[in-house]
């Protein structure tokens, strides 16, 4: 079958998928966008977090067909066209929470859309909205100081802008 | 120090928290971990696995399969061109299985096809006639008269120090005479222990692609832990040459020890041989589960004699590893088992045997903490017995018995470096405490934070049962390979002009798994070479090898090949400079593409002798040798480097529900030198959560007829942010004057005491003696291997 939806803001079309293909083989496999990540393929570690529609989902768990005419934001749509990093990416590596970084895809994702949501959460928070994402090398505490810092830069930032308007 | 919590701006040298150079490729998703390798024509190949844990196979009918629209090839073990069994240590291993099947998952058939649904329903489609065999599934069952004998035509070099031919391998340790010196001790406390299976549980799943060359090899792309090792066990399989068997790494989603033996390898090269077209394997969770080795689980069985004060008199120690169905990396296990087996505490008389049994269980091999973990959680355990024996408080036991510089081991050997046992168990018990039940709310009329309570948002308590504990442990390992083993690295160092500007080449075969060792090799050149630019190539096999990415050796070893080397080049700088260019004698060093003298004047620059040219030099490092441990002592000089670290382990606990929550988990070791203290401090913590994990909830389930019952995320458990504690890590500094910079193995320390310290606290707040782990709730509510306090 044919698939057509939108990806990272780029109209795309996959032909030949077998139904049974999910939108992480698609992404992975058909459209060469391999940053979503396979670590298990049945939703329990959230490697393969992507946007669908703005929400947050596994696309190991998205049959290919269900994203037909989606909107789909990957890893790889989140730095500018530049090349400039989010201030979620820029946190990642100053903090140390990159390590292996099969992980951070999905982590980085997550983590945007809480930032997106929220530039003062608490530890709690940060603890519960990645709790879908396993990480094995960094024992979290880097992650989360990447969470805090990129919370911190931006929302100093929206401050800056703010200030800057009013003047 | 204290851990830095982010990258400080610096040169990037030893010492410095440089950044990670493939730190921006991660973080945008274009870094190629080998399981996003593509070819076009590519196949995808996929592995029939045996659902049985010991059988006979008396046919394998492969038409239905072959008939596949679709499929390229279906491999047997007839199908073989060369050698059919490869291994680590002992090459008994099937490449895929013939006769016999010995565990649950051994691969028996291959397929190739143009989709990985047709590979996998092609497999589904191959007809094996299996004959069902007794499970050996423990030691009794494994040593008992008439057992099963799992490789009867053993010809390794351990088999005639066996007593049985279905144990792999034993290493006795005897020291003083603990026989006679067990009536002066004041107090004894036995115990026997038992430690569950578990999985390293990379991220990143087994996968690699294989493309066939025209000169008739193979050039195979795949995250591995050692290339060479892979290079040297794939040759003979394949039945080429070790030159046509080109390995070159692929991006590595961690490892842990899982990727220490082959697993896509020999398989995917088979098929692209076999098809001539490039051909992709993947494993799913599944099949990593039951594709790679696992922990040794063991039981145990310790015996501490100490006189009233808490000073040791001797300890006997019986371990016991279930190496499973084959070999892998067992023996040396076995060597660590035995020889660290009491633990960084001075004993004047010891008795201990290690060994490790063959069965039809999973295999098992390396896993971070190679053996040590095992001892590391029975010895911590008594230890607390010891204290409660003795009335005395567990640090203080421990701190009475601590080695250090000067002490001897049970083998005899001498620490002849820092070993500040008892500084690191003072550091993490003299840190101030959490604050008491964090779950109340702050402010007045407020909710409490369900998230800080054990269930967390499962709202199954509101803390009427949660009580506190708090406990401590401390665990020492060896760094690099030991018992005599010839461990080099090699690193070849170039040196050229790039625009007008110096820039240093480093290749290495040397895996990067995640640890960093890539940014560890990078700030070694600039800090040897002074300069700013490091360009480090991707590892492949057609330099000499690094050794493995395990053992915490590869920052020691890599790191000292990647120093010599540019040691040399240096040389070889200032040679050409005082020769053509006139620069004076006596001690001169570069710095920022200059070259200084002793009083810091410049004399010259890099690019007055780049100009005519590169210089390159290319070394191997080998680590001070070692010994062999005597088969019946245990006697000899069999590590190179000894590390420690102590955990202080604070949890809350529903004695209702017997739900565990660790609050914080504090960590002092002792690194030698830090050399990337972000990277170190990574390690510390990623190492902390895998013992923590071990402590409390990672388990793959073997029933008793050998199969693994839970090979999924679903159902193998790791911790996930919410089942993390605060880590706090204090991180000394104390330099081995024999290895480079004074460094110390620093990725598997962290994993041996944090399983002890949790469980040590667990059991502050319960009162049980709590003898396996991991602890599971009924372990804590219905009082059965819990065990009460006295048993």
């Amino acid at each position: 079958m044919r698939v057509s939806l939108t990806v990272n803001g780029r109209p795309r079309t996959a032909d030949g998928v077998w139904p049974g293909e999910s939108l992480l083989f698609v992404l992975r496999e058909r459209l060469g966008l391999p940053g979503s990540k396979n670590a298990c393929e049945q939703g329990e570690c959230g490697s393969c977090t992507v946007r669908l529609d703005g929400d947050l989902v596994c696309a190991c768990l998205v049959a290919a067909g269900q994203a037909e005419g989606a909107e789909v934001t990957t890893v790889e749509g989140l730095a500018g066209p530049g090349g400039d990093l989010t201030p979620v990416q820029r946190a990642f590596l100053d903090t140390g929470a990159v390590q292996c970084g099969f992980c951070t895809p999905g982590l980085i994702v997550a983590a945007e859309a809480l930032v997106a949501a929220d530039l003062h959460p608490s530890d709690g928070d940060i603890r519960e909205a990645l709790s879908g994402n396993l990480c094995r090398c960094t024992g979290y505490e880097a992650v989360l100081a990447a969470v805090r810092l990129a919370a911190a830069r931006t929302a100093r930032e929206a401050t800056a802008g703010a200030e800057t308007d009013a003047r | 120090m204290t851990a830095p919590d982010r990258a400080r701006p610096g040169a990037g040298g030893v010492g410095d928290s440089a950044a990670r150079p493939d730190g921006v490729r991660k973080v945008i998703g274009t870094f190629a971990y080998s399981s996003d390798l593509r070819h076009d024509d590519m196949l995808w190949g996929h592995t029939l696995r045996s659902p049985h844990a010991h059988a006979r196979v008396l046919a394998i009918d492969t038409a239905d399969a072959r008939a596949v629209p679709g499929v390229a090839a279906v491999l047997t073990h007839a199908d073989l061109p060369a050698a059919t069994h490869y291994g680590l240590e002992i090459t008994d291993q099937p490449v895929l299985a013939a006769d016999r099947v010995r565990h649950h998952g051994e691969p028996v058939a291959l397929v190739a096809a143009d989709h990985p649904e047709t590979a996998r329903r092609a497999a589904a489609l191959v007809r094996v006639t299996y004959e069902e065999l007794p499970v050996v599934h423990d030691e009794a069952t494994a040593t008992a008269p008439g057992a099963p004998v799992l490789h009867p035509d053993r010809t390794d070099a351990y088999a005639a120090r066996v007593p049985h031919p279905n144990v792999l391998h034993r290493q006795p340790v005897r020291r003083g005479d603990t026989a006679a010196a067990a009536p002066t001790a004041d107090v004894v406390v036995t115990g026997d222990y038992e430690i569950g299976m578990q999985d390293q549980a990379p991220l990143g799943p087994e996968s690699g692609l294989a493309v066939p060359a025209d000169d008739g090899g193979i050039d195979l792309y795949v995250a591995t832990q050692w290339l060479h090792a892979d290079q040297r066990q794939l040759a003979p399989v394949l039945g080429l040459p070790p030159e046509k068997v080109r390995i070159t790494l692929a991006g590595v989603g961690g490892a842990f020890g899982a990727r220490e033996d082959l697993s896509v390898q020999a398989h995917a090269c088979l098929l692209a041989l076999s098809t001539g077209r490039p051909v992709k394997m993947v494993y799913n969770r599944e099949e990593s589960f039951l594709g790679h080795v696992h922990r040794h689980p063991a039981r145990l069985h310790y015996e501490h004699g100490a006189l009233r004060d808490g000073t040791l008199v001797y300890v006997r120690a019986r371990i016991v590893l279930d190496g499973g169905a084959y070999a892998s990396s067992s023996p040396a296990v076995v060597g660590n088992a035995a020889s660290l087996a009491i633990g960084p505490y001075r004993v004047p008389h010891a008795d201990i045997e290690a060994l490790a049994l063959y069965t039809n269980n999973p295999p098992c091999g390396a896993m971070r903490g190679f053996g040590a973990v095992q001892a590391c959680f029975a010895y911590e355990s008594q230890m607390d017995r010891l204290a409660d024996a003795l009335g005395l408080h567990p640090v203080d036991v421990r701190v009475r018995n601590a080695v250090d510089r000067g002490d001897t081991m049970p083998t005899g050997q001498v620490i002849d470096a820092p070993a500040p046992a008892a500084e690191l168990l003072r550091t993490v018990r003299d840190r101030p405490l959490p604050p008491e039940r964090p779950w109340e709310p702050t402010a007045p009329g407020a909710a409490p934070d369900l998230r800080a309570l054990p269930g967390g948002l499962s709202n199954t308590t509101h803390g009427e049962d949660v009580v506190r504990g708090v406990g401590y442990a401390i665990g020492i390992k060896n760094a690099a390979y030991s018992e005599g083993f010839d461990d080099y690295a090699t690193a070849r160092v170039r040196l050229e002009l790039d625009g007008g500007a110096p820039v240093a080449t480093v290749r290495s075969a040397a895996a990067e798994v995640g640890q960093g060792n890539v940014t560890v090799q990078a700030q070694v050149a600039r800090t040897e070479l002074g300069v700013t630019r490091v360009v480090l190539p991707p590892p492949d096999t057609t330099l000499g090898s690094a050794g493995s990415s395990s053992a915490s050796r590869q920052t020691y070893m890599t790191g000292g090949a990647v120093r010599q080397a540019c040691a040399a080049v240096r040389d070889e700088v200032l040679r050409i400079g005082r020769e053509r260019h006139g620069w004076p004698g006596g001690a001169l060093r570069l710095s920022g593409g200059r070259v200084l003298d002793a009083a810091g004047t410049p004399v010259g620059t890099l690019a007055d002798v780049l100009r005519d040219g590169p210089v390159e030099r290319e070394t191997v490092f080998r680590h001070r040798p070692t010994e062999p441990f005597d088969p019946v002592t245990g006697q000899g000089n069999g590590h190179v480097q000894y590390a420690l670290c102590a955990h202080r382990a604070v949890v809350e606990v529903d004695t209702a529900l017997g739900l565990v929550k660790v609050v914080e988990l504090a960590a002092a070791q002792d690194v030698g030198r830090a050399v990337n203290p972000l990277a170190v401090t990574g390690q510390i913590h990623g190492g902390a959560l895998q013992g923590l994990g071990l402590a409390v909830m990672e388990e793959i389930l073997v029933g008793p007829d050998g199969r693994a019952r839970n090979p999924s995320f679903t159902d193998y458990l790791i911790p996930t942010v919410l089942d993390t504690p605060v880590m706090p890590v204090d991180i000394l500094e104390r330099p081995d004057p024999h290895a480079p910079y004074g460094l110390r193995g620093a990725g598997e320390p962290p994993t041996l005491s944090s399983t002890p310290a949790v469980v040590a606290a667990v059991r502050d707040a319960t009162g049980l003696a709590l003898r396996r782990v991991p602890v599971r709730p009924d372990h804590l509510v219905a009082d059965r291997l819990g065990t009460a306090p006295e048993d």
